[in-house]
């Protein structure tokens, strides 16, 4: 995604987008300097209310583009500007050099196809006739159907592995399938530009992935997909580029990892969200968490082996300056901890918690005003860490498993844990937050509250302890 | 098989069933004909002396007046009507996408109700001599019309508020054919004949008049494939290239001015076109290029048969009390037996 120049945009169509023939959307042709996609400066009222007001974006050929923002920030009616269903009130649209605004839906619809945000068909025509109804805009009315009519639908079906069900009703066919046969419907009008309209909001999260994966395939071999995703973190995943739209809008444009900053879904979406690298993944990966006050106080957090990330995530989201250790290098939580840029106390990787360490713990420990010890294994090399907890200010306890089967540390680590818990507020995984603030609304003290009052699974710290 | 295939069959198939209809239709009556005398009555017009002696020499006189001149101008009139309704109901259907949606849809049939009735309560001499049809197309087509632009507004006309406005409109026009009722005094037997559709005392000028759905129909044929597009919502249908709406537009005006010509000889006759679009659905399925024609012949059938007992039953009823009475029931089996909720 260029910034606009809209003197870039050359008149004429280019070698890549120059004609409809089998392969020219697909196969190899030389850029030539025009984009398949150039919107420029527009501008759309739904009756009298502004939906987009200067939008512009280019897309060159092959890329898949993601459209990107919160409800109502005009996904919908940009793609419906880009398709020529809406005219714009200012600005144009321009695909493959062509004016979409000047031509008719049987040109533009040469030009871009579309995949619905809704599927649902409740007529029975079979699958083949469905996918044919994408030849349309290649037939004239009294056109017999021709030979590359039949190719285009075949190739349409193949692509998207829906030959098989060639002569089943549409109506007997499960959500995803539906949805591959509606982009091969919209891949037999064979067009430089394809639009997806949410393709992914009604599939289980195996069709999601498959369906963007398709797509994903369809522009590696040269077509140009946009594509409204609801799904930041599937957007960055599959999309080469993201557009961020926010009040009709672009907000920010680029590669996603540029685009997905905290600040700007802050702005945009009005979301507390945390971004960071995906592990597994490596993709830019976004987590929404809930709206707080920006909490005041300093937290440390005992966790390791993964069961410190989401206590990190959700403290440092909520605005506490948080602590961490100590941790093992190349431990989950370390890298979660480094991701959040949490000062974290670390050994080597499978090394047992030193001296050094244990004493930078206490230090944390000390200048904490709470200690979150998480649903950690213990074990002799972290036993360290538990009795560093014993000196905390306020205590809370992540209990999920019971204690009795992460105990790798026999009677010292069952003695260092009820001291720990005796003192402590007891959390569920997922109240974890709740369970700070509570405590931080109490005095610093030995933790008595929690003796009176244990907060949250009661139940499993009765099975623990 | 292709679609151009499959309907070409099934028309030659439904043209068969509709030419023995009718000759069995003919046969029955007050006086019975043979059948094999109503072919040759029908023959004697058109085919040579040797080819008529070849089938049993001529028919007596009387035998081919009642065909030609009693019994046949009223079967073509119901042909021809049934043809006409079944034919708009698919493109009501189709364009509405909604299965309730029939000819009568965007006010025609009550447009040319209060043509028509005004035209008998308060006669004006017209030179045609088609005064209570020429009102009633008049008040038909006039009606479309008015609906259309009540709906439209920028350019656009979404389909369900066309569909709204049709209600509101036929609940106005109801109003006034109930109050050109109550002021109708001694012609009230023949409004209310009129109003529950009849076919009877058909001329050939009758017939004439609704042949204009013939030509309707083979200009909306070729737009079977737009209205397969539109099934699929106007959004899609603009993605895949339809003009929607110009085409909106022109299938409106051809099938109201298809059932305008119907309804103005035959006045309102129910069902024909909610069901037979529906019956043939399921044997053929949606393809427009398909379902269009059979639909019209199996139309043409379907309301020939109904007049046919309408005429011979133990007292001769107007047909429309014919097509609801065995419609409705018939329509509400489908309904509980087969998929019938959904185009």
């Amino acid at each position: 995604m260029n910034a606009l120049d809209p003197g870039a945009a050359a008149n004429g169509r280019s070698g890549e987008c120059a004609d409809e023939g089998v392969d020219a959307a697909s196969e190899g042709a030389p850029p030539e300097g025009v984009p398949v996609l150039s919107v420029e400066d527009v501008a759309v009222r739904l009756g009298d209310v502004p939906v987009l007001d200067g939008v512009s974006a280019t897309v060159d050929r092959g890329r898949f583009v993601g459209l990107i923002g919160p409800n109502g920030a005009g996904k919908t009616t940009l793609l419906r500007t880009i398709n020529g269903a809406l005219a714009p009130s200012r600005g144009r649209v321009r695909v493959c050099g062509e004016v979409i605004a000047d031509l008719g839906s049987r040109a533009t619809s040469r030009l871009v196809a579309t995949v619905p945000q809704d599927t649902t068909l409740t007529f029975d025509f079979d699958v083949r006739r469905t996918v044919a109804m994408g030849r349309t805009p290649h037939r004239g009315r009294f056109d017999r159907w021709r030979e590359a009519d039949e190719r285009a639908v075949a190739r349409a079906m193949e692509r998207t592995g829906v030959t098989d069900l060639a002569d089943r009703p549409i109506t007997a066919v499960s959500g995803g399938e539906r949805q591959r046969i509606v982009i091969a419907r919209a891949l037999a009008q064979e067009t430089p530009l394809l639009l997806l309209d949410e393709p992914t909001a009604s599939l289980d999260i195996a069709h999601q992935v498959r369906t963007l994966e398709l797509v994903r395939d369809l522009t590696a071999t040269g077509k140009t997909a946009v594509a409204a995703i609801h799904d930041l973190n599937l957007a960055a995943h599959y999309c080469d580029e993201l557009l961020l739209l926010a009040d009709g809008e672009v907000l920010a444009a680029g590669e996603p990892g540029a685009v997905l900053t905290e600040d700007r879904l802050r702005e945009a979406f009005d979301a507390n969200a945390v971004v960071a690298r995906h592990p597994v993944t490596g993709s830019t990966y976004v987590t929404a968490l809930p709206e707080r006050e920006a909490g005041e106080g300093t937290v440390h957090v005992i966790g390791g082996g993964g069961t410190g990330s989401r206590p990190l995530y959700v403290l440092s989201a909520a605005g506490y300056a948080v602590t961490a250790g100590a941790l093992n290098e190349g431990d989950t939580d370390t890298e979660t901890a480094r991701q959040l840029g949490v000062d974290a106390v670390t050994v080597g990787p499978y090394a047992p918690v030193d001296d050094a360490a244990a004493a930078a713990v206490r230090e944390r420990v000390d200048a904490a005003d709470v200690v979150v010890v998480a649903d950690v294994e213990v074990g002799e090399g972290n036993l360290p860490n538990l009795a560093a907890a014993r000196g905390a200010d306020r205590l809370v306890l992540v209990e999920d498993r019971p204690f009795a089967d992460r105990n790798f540390a026999g009677d010292a680590g069952r003695r260092l844990y009820t001291d720990v818990r005796e003192r402590a507020r007891v959390a569920g995984p997922g109240d974890v937050l709740a369970a700070v603030t509570a405590a931080l609304d109490e005095p610093a003290g030995d933790g008595a509250a929690a003796l009176d009052e244990p907060a949250g699974d009661g139940a499993d710290a009765d099975r623990s302890a | 098989m292709g679609a151009a295939a499959r309907a070409g069959l099934y028309s030659v198939g439904l043209l068969g069933v509709l030419a023995v209809t009718v000759v069995g239709s003919a046969a029955v009556g007050p006086v019975s004909i043979p059948p094999e005398t109503v072919v040759r009555a029908l023959l004697q017009s058109v085919a040579s002396e040797s080819l008529l002696a070849g089938l049993g020499g001529p028919v007596s006189r009387t035998d081919r007046v009642i065909v030609h001149t009693v019994r046949l101008p009223r079967i073509a009139l119901a042909a021809v009507v049934g043809f006409a309704l079944a034919t708009a109901g698919v493109v009501m259907q189709g364009f509405f996408r909604n299965p309730m949606a029939d000819p009568s849809i965007v006010g025609v049939s009550s447009g040319a109700a209060v043509g028509a009735v005004a035209a008998i309560v308060a006669p004006v001499a017209l030179p045609l001599g088609l005064q209570v049809q020429g009102a009633a197309f008049a008040g038909a087509v006039v009606t479309a019309f008015a609906v259309y632009l009540l709906a439209s507004e920028g350019g656009r006309t979404p389909v369900a508020t066309l569909l709204l406005a049709g209600v509101a409109v036929q609940t106005f026009l109801g109003a006034v054919v109930s109050y050109l009722l109550l002021r109708s005094g001694e012609s009230l037997r023949q409004v209310v004949y009129w109003l529950m559709g009849n076919l009877s005392n058909a001329t050939w000028g009758d017939v004439r008049v609704a042949a204009l759905a013939v030509p309707g129909f083979l200009l909306l044929l070729p737009f079977a494939r737009d209205l397969d597009v539109l099934l699929l919502g106007e959004a899609d249908a603009h993605s895949l290239g339809i003009e929607v709406e110009h085409t909106k537009r022109l299938l409106l005006a051809v099938a109201s001015v298809v059932t305008a010509a119907a309804v103005a000889v035959s006045g309102v006759i129910g069902f024909v076109g909610l069901i037979v679009p529906h019956m043939l659905r399921l044997v053929v399925g949606p393809d427009h290029r398909v379902l269009l024609p059979t639909s019209a012949l199996a139309g043409a059938t379907f309301l020939v048969l109904s007049d046919t007992l309408a005429r011979t039953g133990p007292a001769e009823v107007p047909v429309g009390i014919v097509t609801a009475a065995v419609g409705a029931p018939f329509f509400l089996y489908l309904l509980r037996t087969r998929e019938v909720h959904a185009l």
